[in-house]
Parts: C-alpha cells; sequence; structure tokens
C-alpha cells in the first residue's frame, strides 16, 4: 500500500477519534452525555397505555432504524409486526420528529421499551378488547382467536372476515359462547368418561362441545396441563381428538385460584414469547419484558443492546448479556468455538439439534424422526432437518445426510489446521479481558474497603468517594466491550476500515489500561488522584464510544467484510 | 380421584369384550397397573400366526397420563424399536396427544392396525423403514423369519 493512502488513512482515523463533530448543537450534546451512561431505558406507567403518543415515537424511531438499514422490510408480509403496522396507519404526521429522532442517537444505540408484567397485562387486555369490540365476539373468545393467530391483529380479522366459520373452528371456538356461557351442572344419568363415577349429584361441566366430565376430572385434567406441562394457551378439551380450547372463563370456574394465577402468568408468558418485538429480560427473577422494533433480518447490521429496568444490559437479538460491537451470529460463533472443549458443548452438539424455525436446543431422546417444535410447532425431519411435510414419501433421501456430513467434516477439520493460530490471537485477548474484568471485580470490592478507608483518612464525605465506583464501573463496561471487539476482529477480513478498526480498539485499551493501574495506587494517594482518576474515566467511555459508534455505524452500511465462512 | 374405578372398569371390558385378537391378564394379582397382553397378530398381516407379548403399565396418573407399552416379544418392525424395551411411536401416545377418556382396548386396536400396515415414514428403526420401501421381499423375509424364532 503506496505511504500517501496510509496517512490519508489514519487522518480518517483521528477525525473519527475527535470527540466533537463539527454541527453538533445541544441537544446532541446531552445525547452525549447520556451515551456515557448506559442508556436510560423509559418505563412505562402503567396509567399510560400502549396507545400514548410516547409509545408511537419509540416504535416508529426504531421502525426508522429498520427502515434505513433495509430496504426491503415489508411490514405487510409480516409475521407478527401486526401493531407496528398500525401506528404508522393511525400517525401519519409524525414521519419528521422520528428521523430527528434516529440522526441524534447513537450508532450503537436501539431504541426500546421496558414493560412491568402489570404493562403487558394491559396491552393484553387492550388489544382483546379493541379486537372484541371489532369482531363483536366475547373477549374471551377474542383472546383465544388472538392466541391462535399468534397476536396478528391484521391477518386474524382479515382471516375472520374471509371465513368466519373456518377461523373459529380453527382456533378451537366451534361455537358461540355467548349464547351458552359456562357452567358447571348436575345432569341426569350422566356417568363421567374418565373415572367412570356415576350418580345423581355428581357436577360436571363441559364446553360448547358437549363433551362432559365431571368437575373433579376436568379439574385434575386442567392441573396437570398447567403445572406439569406448563400449558395455557392451548389447552385443549379432554375430549377424544376435540380440538376446542378452553378459555379463560370456564377455567376460572374449575380450578383453584392459586392454578388461575399460574394460567395467567403462563398466558402472559406465551403472550411475550409469541411476539417478535417483545422479549423477557433474562436476568434470573426479573419480571419485565422489553419490546424493541429489531428484527430477526437485521440482526447482521445491528446490535441491539437494551437496558433492563432490573440494570441487565443484554442483546435483543439473542438475549446473551450485551456484546456490542460483535453481532449475534458472530458471537454464538464465537462462543460455539470457545466452547467447543467444553464437555457440556460437546454433549450438546453430540445429543442436540436446533429447531430449524426457532432454535430452540432439542434433544431427542426417544420416538421417531418426525420431530414437532414444542415451542413453534414446527414439524421438521431429525435427519436432514428439513420440513416434514415435504418429506412425505420421500424419507429415503435423508441416508445421503451422512456421506455429506462426513465430507464436510473433514474439510473443516483441514482448515481449523491453519486457522488455529490466527484464532489464538484473539482468543488469548479476548480471554485476558474477560479475565481482567473479573480481576477488576475484586478490586471493586477492595474498592468499597478503600472508600470506606478513605472517607475516614480524609475526611471525604460519602458522595465524594463515588468517583471509585464510577471508575471501577466504567472499567468493567469497557473491558466487556474491548472482550468482544477481539471476537469480532477473529472474524473481520482486511480491508479499508479493519485499521482504523484497530486503531480504536488500541486506543480504548491504553485508556483501560491506565486506568486500571491507578487502582493499585496505594489508598492514601487515591485522595490526591481524584481529577485524574475522573479524567480517565471519563476518557474510557469516550474511546469506548468511539469505538461502538464506528463500528455499529459500519455494520449498518456494510462496510465490514465479514469471514462468517470461516469453520468453527 | 377415582382412576382405580377406571381401571376396574376397563379391565372387565376388556375380559368380557376383549379388543380383536388380545388376551389381557394382570402382571400381578391385586396390581391393578401392569397388564400383560398376548396379540395374536392380523391373520392377513407378515406376523400372521405370530403371538406377541406386550407389557402395558399404567401411571399412577392415568388415565391423565398415557400408559406405557413394551412389546416383550421380539418383532422386526420399522414403528418398533428392536431392543429390549421394544417401544412403539404411537401418535395417541404422546401426552399432548393423549385425552382422559381414552382406553386402553383402544391403543390395542391402533397397535394391531399399524401391526398389519407399518408406516415407515414415521419409523424409530430407519434401517428396517428403508428396507421396508426398497425390498419388500427382504424385509418380509426377515419379519416372518423373526415370526417363527421368536413370536410363535
Amino acid at each position: 500500500m503506496p505511504p500517501t493512502r496510509k496517512r490519508k488513512l489514519d487522518q480518517t482515523a483521528s477525525t473519527i477519534h475527535a470527540t466533537s463533530p463539527p454541527k453538533r448543537h445541544q441537544a446532541e450534546e446531552f445525547k452525549e452525555v447520556e451515551a456515557a451512561l448506559p442508556a436510560t431505558p423509559q418505563t412505562l406507567t402503567s396509567d399510560k397505555g400502549m396507545d400514548s403518543d410516547d409509545d408511537f415515537n419509540s416504535v416508529a424511531s426504531s421502525m426508522d432504524l429498520g427502515e434505513e438499514m433495509s430496504s426491503s422490510v415489508d411490514f405487510g408480509a409480516g409475521d407478527s409486526d401486526g401493531d407496528v403496522e398500525e401506528y404508522e396507519d393511525d400517525n401519519t404526521g409524525f414521519e419528521a420528529t422520528a428521523k430527528d429522532l434516529a440522526n441524534k442517537r447513537k450508532a450503537f444505540e436501539t431504541d426500546f421499551k421496558v414493560y412491568s408484567p402489570q404493562d403487558i397485562q394491559n396491552q393484553q387486555d387492550g388489544q382483546v378488547a379493541e379486537v372484541a369490540n371489532l369482531l363483536e365476539q366475547p373477549p374471551e373468545a377474542t383472546a383465544i382467536l388472538l392466541r391462535y393467530g399468534r397476536w396478528n391483529k391484521e391477518r386474524l380479522i382479515e382471516q375472520y372476515m374471509d371465513n368466519q366459520e373456518e377461523l373459529l373452528e380453527k382456533a378451537g371456538l366451534g361455537q358461540d359462547i355467548r349464547r351458552n356461557p359456562p357452567r358447571i351442572e348436575t345432569v341426569i344419568g350422566f356417568a363421567c368418561d374418565i373415572c367412570c363415577e356415576d350418580g345423581q349429584d355428581l357436577e360436571s361441566f363441559a364446553m360448547t362441545c358437549g363433551h362432559r366430565f365431571c368437575t373433579d376430572c376436568y379439574r385434575q385434567y386442567l392441573t396437570q396441563k398447567i403445572k406439569d406441562e406448563g400449558e395455557a394457551a392451548r389447552i385443549k378439551c379432554p375430549g377424544d381428538r376435540c380440538n376446542k380450547v378452553i378459555d379463560a372463563k370456564s377455567l376460572d370456574l374449575l380450578v383453584p385460584s392459586d392454578l388461575t394465577d399460574r394460567y395467567h402468568v403462563l398466558l402472559m408468558r406465551t403472550y411475550v414469547d409469541d411476539r417478535e418485538s417483545l422479549k423477557w429480560c433474562p436476568a434470573p427473577n426479573c419480571v419485565y419484558a422489553v419490546e424493541c422494533g429489531v428484527k430477526k433480518r437485521d440482526l447482521l447490521k445491528v446490535v441491539p443492546t437494551v437496558h433492563c429496568e432490573c440494570k441487565h444490559a443484554f442483546c435483543f437479538g439473542c438475549t446473551l448479556a450485551d456484546h456490542q460491537p460483535c453481532p449475534c451470529a458472530l458471537v454464538k460463533k464465537w462462543l460455539k468455538k470457545c466452547a467447543d472443549d467444553s464437555e457440556t458443548a460437546n454433549w450438546i452438539s453430540a445429543n442436540t439439534k436446533e429447531c430449524p424455525k426457532c432454535h430452540s436446543t432439542i434433544e431427542k431422546n426417544g420416538g421417531c424422526n418426525h420431530m414437532t417444535c414444542r415451542k413453534c410447532k414446527n414439524e421438521f425431519c431429525w435427519m436432514c432437518m428439513g420440513l416434514w411435510s415435504e418429506h412425505g414419501t420421500s424419507w429415503y433421501n435423508c441416508s445421503r445426510f451422512e456421506e455429506k456430513s462426513g465430507h464436510d467434516a473433514r474439510d473443516a477439520q483441514a482448515k481449523s489446521r491453519q486457522s488455529l493460530e490466527r484464532y489464538l490471537h484473539y482468543y488469548n485477548r479476548y480471554a485476558n479481558h474477560e479475565q481482567s474484568a473479573k480481576l477488576d471485580k475484586d478490586i471493586f470490592h477492595k474498592t468499597e474497603k478503600k472508600m470506606t478507608l478513605l472517607q475516614s483518612t480524609s475526611g471525604m464525605s460519602w458522595i465524594e468517594v463515588q468517583f471509585l465506583e464510577g471508575a471501577s464501573q466504567a472499567l468493567q463496561q469497557c473491558r466487556e466491550t474491548l472482550k468482544w471487539t477481539y471476537a469480532f476482529a477473529y472474524y473481520l477480513a482486511r480491508n479499508n476500515q479493519t485499521e482504523i478498526f484497530e486503531d480504536n480498539q488500541r486506543d480504548l485499551e491504553m485508556a483501560v489500561e491506565n486506568l486500571s493501574e491507578m487502582f493499585e495506587k496505594p489508598t492514601d494517594q487515591l485522595a490526591g488522584l481524584k481529577v485524574e482518576m475522573l479524567d480517565k474515566t471519563a476518557y474510557c467511555q469516550k474511546r469506548k464510544v468511539v469505538v461502538l459508534d464506528d463500528t455499529a455505524r459500519k455494520l449498518k452500511e456494510g462496510e465490514w467484510d465479514l469471514l462468517l465462512l470461516t469453520p468453527c | 380421584m377415582s382412576g382405580n374405578k377406571r381401571i376396574m372398569k376397563e379391565f372387565a371390558d376388556v375380559q368380557s369384550n376383549p379388543p380383536p385378537g388380545c388376551k389381557i391378564t394382570l402382571e400381578n394379582e391385586g396390581d391393578m397397573n401392569l397388564w400383560n397382553v398376548v396379540m395374536d397378530a392380523p391373520s392377513d398381516s407378515i406376523y400372521a400366526g405370530g403371538h406377541f407379548k406386550i407389557a402395558i403399565k399404567l401411571p399412577k396418573e392415568y388415565p391423565f397420563k398415557p400408559p406405557v407399552l413394551n412389546f416383550k416379544t421380539k418383532l422386526y418392525h420399522p414403528n418398533v424399536t428392536n431392543d429390549e424395551n421394544g417401544s412403539m411411536c404411537l401418535g395417541m401416545l404422546r401426552p399432548d396427544e393423549w385425552k382422559p377418556p381414552n382406553k386402553i382396548a383402544d391403543v390395542l386396536k391402533l397397535v394391531r392396525t399399524v401391526l398389519a400396515s407399518p408406516q415407515p415414514d414415521d419409523a424409530v428403526e430407519q434401517g428396517i423403514a428403508e428396507q421396508y420401501k426398497n425390498d419388500r421381499k427382504a424385509f418380509e423375509k426377515t419379519a416372518k423369519d423373526w415370526v417363527g424364532k421368536y413370536a410363535k
């Protein structure tokens, strides 16, 4: 490469290093400060329903992001983007505002919203009420319809208008339940087909399908489905071959309240699981869900980190802990690669496969090759992972699988020898930051002691020693980012951009090491180093923002050559 | 819950009106949850003349949970595992498809149907399924040999 060219690159690098773009105005400055801290999640207060204006803007601007990323985003063909579409319809004058918002945001930030369980319930209820009104069906039936249609309102309404009878039948609703509200009865001459009890005052229950069983059996059946099998949205009538789905009202009538609570929790879970734009926060015991407009197909171009109310930062795409700047697909490959030695990983790869549709991990512990995913109900063949429906009688094709995979495996092995060295380069650095982050955590605990000590020796107040905690946290976050830059770099092919990336990476690394070093100073000197430490902390954050912003922007614009085909 | 009454009634029913080709007894006197079935293969099937022992275990949650079926007699069939368990993959016995009103007699009828007409597309023994599809003669020969060897 000619030297002039290189100089030019360096210049570009330093322009990006510069912290303030020339046309910065006040709003941006504010944003900058915010970027240094973890983005503040907006939480809906429960009195503010889904339909408030704020909501429109937030969803709309995340959509805007989607549009920029791939021009072929087609919401109409949508799987479950039903209500996003609706926001668009309802709100015609907001586009300019949304664009403005998008421009002010850093490239690595994603719009999201955190919901409490109550918000989710309200959201669900709101949708049920709205559709119930439209279809002139009772709420219980509408809820079943919506669950059947995986909460895609538009498509559901369309199907309903097209063929009401067929839809009701398919969703397991058969008849109108308004005319026959569910009730427990005693019927003369009734004998329960499950327990074979009879008797004049045997209480029994049947839905409109007419399959009547005694209340004890009905209760036991529902209890088992809810408690043991964790089923809720699609519990069918106990009647032989009956597909009628039990509604919430009938259920409330039959089972004790602790079980209905569990039932509603499960329903809520399926509500969130069914929607692409909602995910549960994966932190242990966290009850919040996060809404984000980033779609699965966008994940090679954006790393949607969201921050839950519980302070946990995670990736909306794969629900792993925040892994910016590395895109999900690479993270997955990387982690798999790193874990290859571990017994667990070996076991998983030997005994499980992923559902080709929803990527749930599945262990086959018996039965035939005809698999039905418990989560998404996708039916596929265990051997070739193809759709079962396309299989029909040509099951025989699967025997060829063995041959091809054997060939691939040999190929992969040959390649992995060459790439081993390259891999180790990045892995050592990745692992080093992971390890250092752990050590930094230890330091943090010592820091706490130092802070108390500092308070007593220097006469500083509690608030004045908080800079240590701030520095420690910044250190952790930056190391996390650095760690993932190495995983990212492993999959990065050299081009004009990689040099800038490496410069940014190096700058962040230096800033981090400088700050880290300060923690080793004796406690009595710490008070005097406060200003310097604050400076270094701020500098670290700034470098982090530069790395993340640069990578995210180029990811979005497709300027990285990613080695997605590297054998892992 | 009177799962017991139900099991008693079912047992009485299969005694007075056994499903075609089936003789049903209890494994141990007084234990209603372990049934032994001897099933005569349908006379128009390749297993004709064979008597197959099937053990049926009723879980304590029965009839809310499905019964467990195991062939005790070795059998060359794409839908029955060729091991000591002799398990059969029946849709009806899957936990999410089983309905409490389903009866053992219905299950046995289904077993007999599958015995007469194997379903290679839902196989548990792929090798046997392939042979069934591509070399029916060889399949039938082994199946018949096995009947002679194990199921007389």
